[in-house]
């Protein structure tokens, strides 16, 4: 398994994606068969599932170690991953096991129905027999998540690298059905089990954020305007019956959104279409944070399914029965979708993008502000003679978002980030003064440079009521100026209102707890949007 | 009577009159290692290592009163016996012996355990009372033995160069840097930024013996630095003078680097858990070796630590102190 753990570290390490690709590329070339397709099925989900659980390894961990519950905990909190801490709580190994991949992911499989006792003989033994980095492995291919920074996408362009095959085929070639026992390598990039044909996507086209005053632009009559959603921009692709989703991102996600599948099956005519994956409820878009709990997941509940539909606003058209109708100007191709559209019985969640109509370019300025209510993030500007063109054109699409709006908070609590920076406080929640007290407003992500992360961090220590565990209330004395893309009321929050996207816009030193905003004035700007 | 306070200038020896490693300019400082935030400046006396001497001189001045003494050698203060004991932390780190009437405080500064090779390894002292330093008092953090972190650091050169590129290790000028020269020594011409140069003078001049290195000048030749070592301060990183390294490979060295996460939250090539501080274990080691009755615990994990202690018999409680972390510091060039 060592080559597994020299490729795990050379991809953590670095944040280059070239790199990762060369690490990934090097690992194809020596490792065997197996092994090979091991590593494409574990970075692609197709895992064994787990077979002993968290709880009873912390268990046996803590049994070995010989340190009190509080100190595993601290230990924990220090680390930010539960598999690592252990790896490194664990006493050097007394033996060598030195097996490939493959053979470990074969007894991991046999794991599951076998006896509690076996499963920690087993367990400990293999924690005995690794080193620190090779436990930490066997940890997180024993369970949970395997959160390293290799996206599909990058995987896919490694074995494109590496075998010259196209980059979206392969990219439907590992998410098909394949068996790991019954494939070969070589056959799975040949992609003799997936027709690439009926899901070849087309490039995406995009916009530049709009960088002039409109009035240079030209005459609004030439403008197609709509607005811009917050979801996953994706192609829904029809062919020969077959349906496929691919998202910007050039993933399959035909899985994830089994509904979307379904609002196509009935249609008689092929096609390629480009829109917008959105959460829907009662007519109206839910914020991303809705749909994202419907992402990257296993299984999708019925609950989940209801709690959260999700459907697709159609932006336009790329293919029509067979014809690549992407070089006809927009105008053309908005005649064809909208045709498709009306062969559509399902209007609530297959829509077509609103086309907006206004006069003057003043006009849609204050259309665009008003679009947050919508949980829209703006507007996109489209010329109406346009193409649909690979990747961005000057000229051709713009987008134009809301600003965003801002307040100044203090900061109340600070907390490790997990995985990640996990000696320094990076996540912070935020208060506005209510009368006499505090009252949280948002939680947010360090949008700090190291350097700022480094002295809040030592603020922190210096300041923290709490010694232990992952939580630190500190005194309110650090200002920020957060930006958020909307606001609502909220009766889940103790303030009253939710923010979307909250970020931290920069540190405040000039500003003190006297400086910040109230909630009242908070709640004010749902008016004003 | 008690021998030390912690005071809000730093820690006092009271019959003495004198301070350990004060954080606020005072009349007599004994210091225990010459990293910033252990001597600073403004003090109207020093008193140190031998080793130590030249470097606080050279970096608070030439000018300043400063006095030194050999290891095990004692200068009596006010009535109170003073030595200082190898720490192994840095060339010159010292843990401060205080006798006052037959009872005994050590305070440790920083050290560490395990040897390095380069500076004089530990060697516990007893006493009745133990300050010690707790920046890794966890117990995820366990060294790997020098030999075997030396072999990952030296592949990783020897893997650089056949890839044409230039390995860019980033240390603290003084301790780190000299670390990695010893660990590196033999392995690649190596350059050292003027920071590290100039320190590494500093302890030349009371006869230590350093792996050779080249001054890395500020308008080098590319091609005579292709392939090669590079040793820079850490706060060098993201500046200018890296960006002109031709392919460079960058790597930081810091206890902290043991965690995955923050190996990945610097944006660097490669991370070496190279620590000049005790580990878990060392920790507890020097804590037990010291046989002291009531065990004071600074800077690092203190609350966890000094709970630990108690948790396991060993009486101890926990003290602020104004020493920072000398294993990850950025701001320094
Ligand atoms: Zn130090
Ligand atoms: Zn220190």
């Amino acid at each position: 398994m060592k080559d597994f753990v020299n490729l795990i570290n050379a991809i953590e390490i670095t944040n280059k994606t070239n790199a990762k690709i060369n690490a990934l590329v090097n690992y194809f070339t020596h490792a065997q068969e197996k092994d090979k397709l091991w590593l494409i099925a574990i970075f692609t989900g197709k895992r064994p599932p787990r077979p002993v659980k968290s709880t009873l390894m912390r268990l046996w961990c803590t049994e070995i170690i010989k340190l009190p519950e509080w100190l595993f905990l601290e230990s924990y909190s220090a680390v930010g991953d539960l598999g690592e801490t252990m790896a490194l709580l664990l006493p050097d190994p007394t033996h060598e096991i030195n097996k490939p991949l493959h053979e470990w992911m074969a007894e991991i499989i046999k794991l599951k129905p076998k006896s509690e006792a076996d499963k920690k003989d087993y367990v400990l033994n293999a924690w005995s027999g690794l080193h620190m980095q090779e436990r930490l492995i066997f940890n997180k291919l024993i369970g949970g998540s395997f959160r390293i920074g290799v996206s599909k996408k990058t995987l896919v362009n490694a074995l494109s690298k590496l075998s010259g095959i196209d980059a979206n085929q392969l990219m439907h070639s590992i998410i098909g059905n394949w068996d790991i026992n019954t494939i070969s390598f070589n056959d799975l990039l040949d992609g003799k089990h997936i027709n690439y044909d009926n899901s070849k996507p087309y490039p995406f086209c995009l916009a530049y954020a709009l960088d002039k005053d409109l009035n240079a632009i030209g005459d609004p009559e030439n403008w197609q305007v709509e607005y811009k959603w917050d979801g996953i921009r994706g192609q829904v692709i029809k062919r020969n019956n077959e349906i496929y989703i691919w998202s910007r991102g050039e993933e399959l996600v035909t899985s994830q959104f089994p509904e979307i599948k379904a609002l196509f099956k009935n249609f008689k005519d092929d096609f390629v279409i480009d829109g917008e994956i959105l959460a829907l409820k009662n007519n109206s878009v839910l914020i991303f944070n809705d749909l994202q709990k419907r992402l990257n997941r296993k299984n999708i509940s019925k609950k989940l399914l209801e709690d959260i539909p999700v459907g697709f606003y159609t932006y336009d058209i790329l293919e029509w029965n067979g014809d690549d109708v992407r070089e006809k100007p927009l105008s053309e191709r908005r005649l064809l979708l909208e045709n498709l559209v009306n062969l559509s019985k399902d209007n609530d969640l297959f829509k077509i993008s609103e086309i907006i109509k206004f006069k003057t370019w003043d006009e849609l300025d204050t259309i665009r502000n008003a679009a947050r209510k919508l949980n829209s993030e703006g507007l996109m500007l489209k010329k109406k003679t346009s193409t649909f063109h690979v990747g961005r054109k000057k000229g051709e699409w713009w987008k134009w978002k809301v600003d965003p709006l801002t307040i100044d908070v203090v900061m109340i609590y600070a907390q490790k980030g997990s995985g990640r920076r996990s000696s320094k406080y990076t996540d912070y929640t935020f208060a506005v003064k209510s009368d006499d007290t505090l009252v949280t407003v948002a939680k947010a992500y360090s949008g700090l440079t190291d350097k700022e992360i480094t002295e809040v961090s030592k603020f922190v220590n210096q300041n923290a009521i709490e010694k232990f565990g992952p939580v630190r209330t500190v005194k309110p004395e650090l200002i920020f100026e957060i930006a958020f893309e909307g606001i609502a009321l909220s009766k889940r929050h103790k303030s009253g209102v939710a923010l979307r996207f909250p970020r931290i816009k920069r540190w405040r030193r000039d500003k003190t707890i006297a400086d910040i905003d109230t909630i009242a004035t908070v709640k004010a700007l749902i008016e004003v949007q | 009577m008690k021998l030390v306070k912690f005071t809000k200038k730093g820690i006092y020896c009271i019959p003495g009159k004198f301070y350990l490693d004060p954080w606020f300019p005072v009349d007599y400082a004994v210091i225990s290692h010459a990293h910033a935030d252990h001597s600073r400046s403004g003090m109207s006396h020093y008193l140190c290592h031998n080793h130590s001497k030249p470097i606080i001189q050279h970096r608070i001045g030439q000018d300043i009163n400063i006095q030194s003494l050999a290891y095990n050698e004692t200068l009596t203060v006010n009535g109170v016996k003073v030595s200082f004991h190898p720490a192994g932390h840095i060339i010159g780190s010292s843990q401060i012996r205080l006798e006052h009437k037959g009872f005994v405080v050590v305070f440790t500064g920083d050290y560490k355990t395990s040897s390095d090779f380069l500076t004089i390894p530990f060697e516990s002292v007893k006493c009745h009372e133990f300050i010690t330093e707790s920046t890794f008092g966890l117990p995820i953090y366990n060294w790997l033995p020098e030999a075997v972190l030396q072999k990952q650091m030296v592949d990783w050169v020897i893997d650089n160069k056949a890839n044409n590129r230039t390995s860019v290790f980033l240390g603290y000028s003084l301790g780190k840097a000299q670390r990695i020269m010893k660990l590196l020594d033999n392995t690649d011409q190596m350059f050292v930024h003027k920071a590290i140069h100039n320190t590494n003078n500093a302890i030349k001049s009371v006869d230590i013996e350093l792996p050779e290195t080249t001054l890395l000048e500020p308008d080098f030749n590319k091609n005579e630095v292709q392939n090669k070592i590079i040793i820079l301060p850490p706060g060098l990183l993201g500046s200018r003078l890296l960006k002109r390294i031709p392919n460079a490979a960058t790597a930081i060295c810091s206890g902290w680097m043991q965690i995955r996460g923050n190996r990945r939250w610097k944006n660097v090539d490669a991370g070496f858990p190279v620590s000049d501080h005790a580990d878990w274990n060392g920790l507890l080691s020097a804590v037990r070796a010291s046989e002291a009755e009531k065990v004071y615990v600074t800077h690092g994990s203190q609350a966890t630590f000094s709970k630990y202690l108690n948790e396991i018999g060993i009486a101890s409680a926990e003290v602020k102190t104004e020493y920072g972390d000398d294993e990850l510091n950025t701001s320094e060039t």
